[in-house]
């Protein structure tokens, strides 16, 4: 994740072969070589370190958001800069936050997983990662724009981001459609290199299940980004164009907005937690020394949660007037969805028990990460209840709910992907002292920032609102100390990575005894070109 | 065609009928509203009158609610804003138009029934609503609302929402639909 990573393994594969820097296949140097390179590894570091530095701006939004919630009344900022600080926190952590980072792991990994050279398509995957440093400047210069930018939250409902908008909005649909194009050639990339470059030997079911999380996600930006760049296409020509699509005076209507925004979000909320599953179910077998309990049941419970978050998009509208028929409907299918994933947990557990556990970093993220995210289930299952629903809608209980899927949720789940593979990355060991302060700063931070949320939610102060009622202080209070904790304690996760990058102790091939997959084969770090042989895989049963 | 390829081609497929998916379910949604009738979404055209006996066990509450939508100076006044009346009973209601503004205009009401469900039980005989109206600066124009709830409407259903909203409507797009709208009020 940090900007000099894969210095090492170029060098370590030119080998000192300075001659062989003059030859006409070695590539460019300097900037250039970052610009032009099509080599997986390169690629997934340019996405994570994109992704790590969109994670501090993120996070720099968020904290602006909680200083002015930190106490009582307006103090810092402006309601409709808050509103603008709430909304871009929003958008850059779902957009340029969490989903870069799966596809730079994506990147890394899937053809170390897999046995693959390369990517199936390496110049189309240099294309969609730059695309994405282009879509968030254009995002993020709309704040220098007059009349400020997006301020609609990242839900953006027309008519507020249509009718009502700021004129940068225009902007704002173009870097969401880069974005967004950007998404669907990683995804078209991932399933071409899955379907067609496994090595040989290696069928469907021996894949890993980061892989395999990997497979199904892809499908699913496949099947929901371009409704996503449809409704902005939509935006576009109704604020420019006079087209009437979300316009009632037009003929159209508002409520269409949300069915189709959320028929892209609610499988969106499951692209950026898929590939978590898989690197949770990579790490707890390494760390148990056991192999992954149910393996077959993780894949069908993949891609049942897949199959199912096409059905429930309208559990994010109850309140919007639907008929009866359609709040049950909606309700009975998104309680169904805790089904597969009560499975994953179970296996998880399961594969705990009995195990002989150690508590390595990437470790203590995982175990953090099954806890964590399953409060953020159980919350979920409250929202779920129409009725309930009533009364969560809008409250702080529901930004408490997603902030546990998606930070100790997705997050912690890539921080233990990078503990994890770093020694594969740099050849050397992240520090572990360094790392356990990472790991119970954030996670005491995370929980003092989202837990006393269900509380204030419950109690009906509403979300986005830059004031609230007295009563609501001291959760408050309790939640801004425990967003500085939380926020400034991510500068550890830099140095630690920094550090790694730059020494420390060195790791072997197989940097930790319980891993098993076909990364860890090759050396560490690894060299820049591997598996241009590719490896024989014999399938082994699973348990 | 290599093996990738042809992943490439099927994935494109997808994504290309996706993207057509979201344009088609704008007019998919709006049948199956109009349909269902779903979501206070009303047949803007006159439909016949039902003789059926009037269903004299019960009363059911209609609320008329007049809205001003922005761009648009004119008001829409009620003659009664709340009645009682039986299922199966035809009941006329007096509405008026008044621009309050200083130039000539174009408007329209757009309708919205609540509790949806009672849509489709209702039926509009005549209504200010089907139309576009022409108003002159300061001028009031009087206009019927005809209606019948069926004697079919659930019986959980006691109040009736009529929401009528008043929004501008561009004149260019009137002069497009110029032959059918020169009648002005229906």
């Amino acid at each position: 994740m940090a900007s000099k990573l894969p210095k090492s393994p170029l060098e370590h594969s030119a080998g000192g072969a300075g001659a062989a820097a003059e030859s006409p296949g070695a590539p460019p140097r300097g900037l250039l070589r970052w610009l032009l390179t099509t080599n997986h590894k390169e690629i997934g570091t340019l996405y994570l370190v994109f992704s790590l530095s969109m994670f501090f701006i993120g996070g720099i939004f968020a904290l602006v958001v909680r200083l002015e919630l930190f106490q009582p009344g307006l103090q810092f900022v402006e309601p409709e800069f808050f509103n603008q600080m709430t909304t871009l926190h929003g958008l850059i952590m779902v957009f340029a936050a969490v989903m870069p980072a799966f596809t730079g792991l994506a990147n890394w990994m899937i053809p170390l997983q897999i046995g693959a050279p390369d990517m199936a398509l390496p110049r189309l995957n240099n294309f969609s990662f730059w695309l994405l440093p282009v879509a968030f400047t254009l995002l993020l210069a709309t704040l220098l724009m007059p009349g400020g930018g997006p301020n609609f939250g990242w839900t953006f409902y027309a008519p507020l981001s249509t009718t009502y908008a700021p004129p940068s909005t225009t902007f704002f649909i173009l870097g969401m459609h880069l974005a967004g194009i950007s998404s669907i050639l990683g995804a078209i990339n991932i399933i071409a290199t899955i379907l067609n470059l496994r090595a040989p030997g290696m069928r469907m079911m021996d894949m890993p299940l980061f892989v395999w999380t990997w497979l199904i996600t892809a499908f699913l930006l496949i099947a929901v980004m371009p409704v996503l760049a449809g409704v902005i296409t939509m935006m576009l020509l109704d604020i420019n164009f006079g087209t009437s699509f979300f316009n009632a005076a037009g003929g159209g209507d508002p409520v269409l907005f949300q069915h189709l925004f959320w028929f892209f979000g609610h499988p969106e909320v499951y692209i950026m937690i898929l590939p978590a599953f898989g690197i949770v179910s990579a790490i707890i077998p390494t760390f148990a020394r056991k192999p992954l309990f149910g393996y077959a049941s993780m894949v069908y419970a993949t891609a049942s949660i897949a199959i199912l978050s096409f059905l429930v998009w309208a559990h994010h509208m109850f309140v919007v007037g639907l008929p009866l028929v359609a709040e049950l409907f909606f309700m009975y299918t998104t309680m169904l969805i805790a089904v597969p994933t009560g499975v994953k947990v179970f296996n998880w557990i399961t594969t705990l028990f009995q195990g002989s556990i150690s508590f390595e970093t990437p470790m203590l993220f995982a175990l953090a990460f099954v806890v964590l995210f399953t409060i953020g289930g159980f919350s979920g299952l409250m929202l779920a209840i129409a009725p309930a629903d009533f009364q969560y809608h809008d409250t702080y209980f529901v930004v408490a709910h997603f902030h546990y899927v998606l930070v100790p949720g997705a997050i912690f789940s890539i921080m233990a992907a990078v503990y994890y593979w770093l020694p594969k990355w740099t050849g050397h060991y992240p520090s572990e002292r360094l790392g356990r302060w990472h790991f119970w700063l954030s996670v005491i931070g995370v929980n003092l920032t989202f837990f006393p949320m269900h509380f204030s939610g419950l109690a009906g102060m509403p979300r986005r609102i830059p004031d609230y009622a007295l009563q609501f202080a001291d959760f408050n209070l309790v939640s801004s100390l425990g967003a500085f904790l939380f926020g400034f304690s991510q500068l550890l996760f830099v140095v630690v990575i920094v550090k790694c990058v730059r020494g420390g102790e060195k790791a072997p091939a197989k940097a930790w005894e319980g891993a098993q997959d076909l990364e860890w084969s090759v050396p560490s770090p690894a060299p820049l070109h591997t598996f241009e042989t590719p490896p024989h895989v014999t399938p082994q049963p699973h348990p | 065609m290599s093996p990738v390829q042809r992943t490439v081609s099927r994935t494109l497929l997808v994504l290309v009928a996706m993207f057509a998916f979201a344009f088609a379910l704008v007019p998919l949604y709006d049948v199956f509203c109009r349909v269902t009738g779903l979501n206070g979404k009303v047949d803007t055209t006159a439909q016949a009158l039902v003789h059926e006996g009037v269903d004299e066990s019960r009363y059911v509450t209609v609320q008329l609610v007049t809205r001003s939508g922005a761009g648009l100076p004119w008001r829409l006044e009620v003659e009664q804003r709340q009645l009682r009346m039986h299922p199966g009973q035809t009941v006329e209601v007096g509405f008026t138009f008044v621009n309050q503004g200083a130039a000539e205009q174009w408007g329209r009401a757009v309708p919205s029934v609540t509790p949806s469900q009672a849509n489709r039980h209702l039926r509009k005989l005549s209504c200010f609503c089907f139309e576009e109206q022409r108003l002159a600066a300061g001028e009031r124009l009087a206009l019927p609302l005809v209606f019948q709830l069926d004697r079919d409407l659930p019986a959980e259903i006691h109040t009736v929402t009529l929401v009528y909203t008043l929004y501008p409507v561009a004149s260019g797009e009137i002069a497009r639909r110029a032959p059918e709208a020169q009648g002005g009020e229906a």
